[in-house]
């Protein structure tokens, strides 16, 4: 257990039941009428689904950080989000939203653009290009989804598929069932597995491919644990919550000071502050008295930018 | 364990960077290569260590054909050090050091502390690389490799940007190294140290080989007018030689 470990799984401690009671309605569990209720059915899968997909993002942020050896990366680079957002938004397009239909849609998107990805980027005869090549076309394939998905708004058959649509792509937790959860659980953990596997590699990255690959380093099952890992991880929490920005990026910055800074000692404390983040930021959606319930994507956006800026002035501040 | 290389020819974006090159290297040797600017030094050492794929021929170790070998034995046995000098992440001296077991799947203490001592680290475990100076960079960065324990050790411009006193304590480790039967390959464009601190010299033009053997053949005045294209003559007792060109 690390120093960032334990710091972690106190503030997480502290913060899932705090979660629980926060709301709209302040829950007393010894006053509040039916609170097991809402309690079992209502806050604990949201709670829960928020813990799975921050953790899927901060994971996934650090790892993407550690492979293309730059603190700026984000799981949004690979086309894996704005493919699954694409996915999403034909459901919603052709009006499939039942159940688990859109989640699926979702993931299939997700799937696509790693399938894609891997078809692109897996095929370059020299290693030395790799991840150059991997990023390219992954921002390529997200500026495609993007595009693909602005001509799906564009196009909506009517007024209400299009506000669903963009309402839907600024992120949210509200109403989700345990359903949800069961998804999204298993395949965000074996995501965030796939990429604490990969930890070693990305370790030997530090010194340049050449020199990883002198330490047995393999160029491309890296690169396919990568878009496995991010895949899993990002395109179910874009399956069951939309689009959420900021954690992948901002949450690796949070958590490197408090490491050894070796990207392998990143990947866990990094999806326990990824889940942390997304609670609270859900919380704050919940309890602040709007007519509407603020949007998670938005409100993550909201507290990350000035934090992120509170953060780079701090850095500043240290090395002058 | 013999490392060697037979016929090989490489091609960069379309150049020929190395042709028909053969040539085998000794444990316990300190191997320089040598040549101009672009004559296929550093490419001929990526080859060596696998890094690059040969249009024909192939580098086997111990007879065996280097693709053949599983990637971790293969990184066991052979440590390569680029000359980038990247660091990716401000790590501890410790953990960069370390880093150099990664092909053994273990903590290697005992290994990594004996790397560390070996090249002068025990007071700078825990400073983060980002405040070495070079010399401390570059003694961190060699000590990475030594504590994977490798037979051979592949080291690209390993002493350039350095100044002379840094130069002489990294090349006493390597010494060092060679002298408990290490093989260890340089590729080095200061010609005095390659004449008087190498075994064995190679010189490269062009992609192609045209002397090998010891320094004071290999660096001959008429090699060095057929490698460099310039006049040059050595001074000074062999061990201790100074190039001097006629400019």
């Amino acid at each position: 257990m690390t120093r960032a470990t334990i710091t972690f799984a106190v503030l997480l401690a502290l913060a899932v039941p705090l979660s629980l009671l926060a709301g709209r309605v302040w829950i007393d569990p010894a006053t509040t009428p039916n609170a097991a209720l809402i309690l079992a059915e209502l806050r604990l899968p949201r709670a829960v689904l928020a813990l799975i997909v921050g953790a899927g993002l901060g994971a996934a942020g650090a790892a993407m950080q550690g492979y293309l050896r730059n603190p700026l990366a984000d799981p949004g680079l690979f086309g894996i989000a704005p493919g699954a957002a694409l996915g999403a938004v034909i459901a919603l397009y052709i009006g499939a939203t039942s159940g688990l239909v859109l989640p699926a849609f979702a993931l299939a998107g997700a799937g696509g653009a790693m399938a894609l990805l891997s078809l692109i980027a897996g095929r370059t005869s020299n290693p030395a290009h790799g991840i150059a090549l991997f990023t390219l076309a992954g921002m390529m394939i997200a500026s495609l989804a993007g595009a693909l998905t602005a001509l799906a708004i564009s196009l909506a058959p009517n007024a209400f598929a299009m506000s669903s649509i963009v309402t839907w792509l600024m992120g949210a937790l509200t109403d989700r069932s345990w359903d949800d959860v069961m998804m999204a659980a298993p395949l965000t953990l074996a995501g965030i597995l796939v990429l604490w596997r990969a930890g070693r590699s990305l370790d030997a990255l530090t010194l340049g491919e050449e020199a990883a690959r002198s330490l047995g380093v393999n160029p491309r099952w890296l690169m396919a644990m990568m878009v496995l890992g991010t895949g899993l991880t990002v395109g179910t929490g874009v399956a069951v919550a939309g689009i959420i920005g900021f954690v992948g990026l901002i949450v690796p910055h949070l958590v490197r000071p408090l490491t050894d800074k070796r990207p392998s000692s990143l990947i866990v404390p990094s999806a326990m502050a990824g889940a942390l983040l997304v609670l609270v930021a859900d919380v704050v959606c919940r309890i602040l008295p709007l007519v509407t319930e603020l949007r998670l994507g938005i409100a993550l956006s909201l507290i990350g930018a000035p934090f992120f800026l509170w953060l780079l002035l701090r850095m500043r501040r240290g090395l002058t | 364990m013999i490392l060697a290389c037979e016929n090989l020819s490489i091609q960069r974006a379309g150049k020929r960077v190395l042709e028909n090159v053969s040539c085998g290297f000794l444990p316990g040797d300190i191997t320089a290569i040598c040549g101009p600017n672009g004559a296929g030094k550093s490419t001929l050492l990526s080859a060596l260590g696998n890094l690059i794929a040969p249009e024909t021929g192939e580098v086997r170790l111990s007879d065996k054909p280097l693709p053949e070998i599983h990637p971790l034995t293969r990184a066991r046995n052979i440590g390569y050090l680029p000359q980038s000098g990247e660091i990716g992440w401000d790590v501890s001296v410790a953990n960069l050091v370390a880093l150099g077991r990664l092909p053994h799947r273990d903590a290697g203490i005992a290994e990594i502390r004996q790397a560390s001592g070996a090249c002068g680290l025990d007071a700078l475990q825990s400073r983060p690389v980002s405040t070495l100076s070079g010399g401390e960079k570059a003694r961190a960065l060699l000590a990475r490799v030594l504590a994977g324990t490798p037979q051979w050790i592949l080291a690209d411009e390993p002493l350039a940007a350095l100044d002379i006193a840094h130069q002489l304590s990294l090349l006493e480790v390597l010494k060092g190294e060679a002298e408990s039967g290490c093989g260890v390959v340089l590729v080095l464009h200061d010609l005095g140290l390659a004449m008087n601190h190498a075994d064995r010299v190679l010189v490269l033009r062009d992609g192609k080989l045209i002397a090998d053997g010891a320094p004071e053949e290999a660096l001959s005045p008429e090699n060095i007018a057929k490698g460099w294209g310039v006049n040059a003559r050595w001074l000074g007792e062999p061990g201790q030689r100074a190039l001097i060109t006629d400019v």
